[in-house]
């Protein structure tokens, strides 16, 4: 067992910059989910640690060890595909078997380490079938088999739910929090769904365009999004941002001289600056008119059945600053305004050049 | 729902169906039935008087030492030319296969030989090999080996085995590398991951998946052997020297047109005939079931 250090990794394609210098100390047993948007280069980060792809600048470390010029099978390290990758041609012990047979280990040990890892995975029923013959999660099963009787120092994870149905996802999302537990190996694991991300992470590193935007724990991250984009990317439906600028003493957000949003606190250090309003769809109540901080005009409405999504935009551009709420009833008006209120603890206001957080 | 065409006309399928029949009947089927028709019949010499044997060409024919040598020759040349073929294409195909820079002019100079008429290839490579003035004879003799392939039996053979597999190289390079495209990538890295250095990954992850590939080129270059490389043959060797490389398909011709024994020779291409269609069953049969995932 071991942690993995990650640091300042540039990669390049040729004139392309696909990871942007990204640093990360990864803790020996800690569950570490890399997410962002596809073509965020967090799986040629991954890539980059397992050896498949080359560094090229800085330094990946597993344990003590630097690895950069080391070969994927001299890593100790292990990886499930997207794809799951088995061998076709072979079973499913044969395919567990394949990296200890390779190591020369004795034939007993083999089928000892085979073995346990089919009762943890409750696959010894189908040790003798091909791959073909098995359903999608099975063969997912088979691809963590085969990374876990070779007990390697790190398991690296490439979106490996991905191609399984909504119903299954949900189910081996738990088995490999479970798994994880068993085993306390250090796991980095890829994927593009924040629910995947929130669920199974100690840690997450948020990624965009070959930069970390932010690493912290899901919870963190969620409650204190370090930028616009963590802020829009985790949440469903996402944060509304609406811009503005603080006036009267901090006590309202304006746009274009009129007032659209009051603020449940007054922010005087940030009067006359422009900024961006954050609050989660979900932080939203209904309120009396007179309460209200804020009243959009509602679009359209999606009745959840638990709750209800409303759609709406303040000011009279219908285009212009798109709300969306997520309202525990389900008996809403169609149409007309929609009375509002927030509290302040749910208040995020970023800086619309830096797209930073404005910290309080 | 049927997704299927299906015609309400009686004749308008037969219509559709009459040029392609046509075709296969009078090209394919009419001399077939012709050659086994002449296989069961004896001329004389001057094709003045014909009589009707039944299996007596065919009973002579197995009673030949030089027939089951002509098998033994074919058997060899056949084999020998689906193997070489086979390897050299499988060697091309990988290294082709991990170029990144000009690979399609890599690709498609690989190809080139396949457009080259087979008597073609031959003379180019008789001229290289000639025993007075090739100039891989010229090589061979810097490197003390007596070249003459005009009056050794097994120099006359390797000669033709090169000739045929080269113009065979590109057909199975072709297939090959299709094969080892379709092989997803991740399964490589798994195999590095998993620890397996390029040796072995190669020989116990990419030849098993290529093993359908593989057997399916067997089959097609053996039936290549056996029928298409008489144009090399005939080009070079013309069967000799003393019948070393007189494979069944030549033999076929040399004793029909140039021993005139109609008869004889017409027994020999029923039996090419059966051989043939063994062939294909077999290929038939096995392709899609040996297919290993």
């Amino acid at each position: 067992m071991a942690g993995v250090a990650i640091r300042d990794v540039h990669k390049s394609f040729g004139p392309v910059k696909v990871i942007q210098g990204i640093s990360m100390d990864i803790a020996d047993g800690e569950f570490v989910v890399m997410v962002g948007p596809s073509g965020c280069g967090k799986s040629t980060l991954l890539r980059m640690v397992a050896g498949l792809e080359s560094i090229t600048s800085g330094e990946i470390a597993i344990g003590e060890r630097v690895v950069n010029e080391l070969e994927p099978k001299d890593r100790d390290i292990a990886m499930v595909f997207q794809n799951y990758a088995l061998y076709p041609h072979m079973s499913v012990y044969q395919n567990m078997a394949y990296g200890l047979r390779i190591q020369g280990r004795p034939k007993a040990e083999i089928e000892k380490r085979v073995q346990r890892a089919a009762e943890i995975l409750e696959l010894d029923k189908l040790l003798k079938r091909r791959p073909r013959e098995l359903s999608g999660g099975q063969r997912q099963r088979v691809a963590m088999g085969r990374a876990i009787v070779r007990e390697p120092k790190v398991f690296l994870f490439d979106e490996p739910l991905s191609n399984l149905d909504a119903k299954l996802r949900v189910q081996m999302r738990s088995e490999l929090q479970a798994l994880h537990q068993r085993l306390k190996t250090t796991t980095l694991y890829v994927t593009h769904d924040q629910v995947e991300a929130m669920t199974l992470a100690h840690r997450m590193m948020v990624m965009n365009a070959g930069r970390a935007e932010q690493i912290g724990a899901p919870l963190e991250v969620y409650q204190k999004p370090a930028t616009t984009f963590v802020a829009a990317f985790i949440g469903s439906p996402p944060m509304n941002l609406i811009p503005g600028r603080i006036a009267q003493g901090g006590k309202v957000l304006a746009h274009d001289g009129e007032i659209s949003v009051r603020l449940p606190e007054p922010r005087p250090a940030l009067e006359g600056r422009d900024v961006l309003l954050g609050v989660r769809p979900e932080h939203f109540e209904t309120c009396a008119q007179s309460e209200a901080l804020l009243s959009p005009d509602i679009d359209f409405l999606e009745l959840l059945g638990s709750d209800s999504l409303v759609y709406g935009h303040l000011g009279a551009d219908k285009q212009g600053m798109r709300v969306a709420a997520r309202l525990h009833i389900s008996i809403l008006a169609k149409e007309g305004r929609l009375p509002l209120r927030f509290s302040a603890e749910h208040v995020h206001l970023f800086d619309p050049e830096s797209t930073r957080r404005i910290e309080d | 729902m049927e997704k299927r065409v299906t015609f309400r006309s009686a004749w308008l399928p037969y219509a559709l169906l009459a040029p392609q029949l046509a075709i296969t009947v009078v090209f394919f089927f009419w001399p077939a039935f012709q050659a086994v028709w002449f296989s069961f019949q004896l001329q004389d010499a001057f094709g003045l008087s014909t009589q009707f044997v039944w299996f007596d060409n065919f009973i002579a024919l197995f009673g030949e030492r030089n027939y089951w040598a002509s098998f033994r020759t074919t058997a060899i040349f056949s084999f020998s030319v689906a193997a070489l073929s086979i390897s050299i294409a499988l060697l091309l195909a990988v290294m082709a296969d991990r170029v990144v820079r000009g690979a399609l002019v890599y690709k498609t100079i690989l190809i080139w030989p396949y457009a080259v008429a087979a008597a073609v290839a031959a003379v180019l490579w008789s001229f290289m090999f000639a025993p007075s003035i090739g100039i891989i004879t010229y090589v061979l003799k810097g490197l003390g080996v007596d070249w003459n392939w005009v009056l050794k039996g097994d120099q006359a053979m390797l000669l033709v085995v090169i000739a045929s597999a080269w113009k065979q190289i590109p057909h199975n390079f072709l297939f090959f590398l299709a094969g080892l495209q379709s092989i997803p990538k991740s399964l490589i890295e798994a195999a590095a991951i998993d620890g397996a250095g390029p040796a072995r990954r190669f020989w116990s992850i990419v030849v098993p998946l290529l093993s359908p590939v593989t057997f399916f080129l067997l089959v097609v270059d053996i039936v290549y052997a056996f029928f298409e490389t008489f144009g090399v043959i005939d080009a070079t060797t013309q069967g000799g020297p003393a019948q070393a490389t007189q494979i069944l398909v030549y033999k076929v011709y040399y004793d029909g047109m140039k021993a005139a024994d109609i008869g004889g020779s017409s027994a020999q291409s029923v039996i090419l005939m059966i051989i043939v269609i063994g062939l294909t069953a077999i290929q038939f049969r096995y392709i899609e079931r040996k297919v290993h995932y």
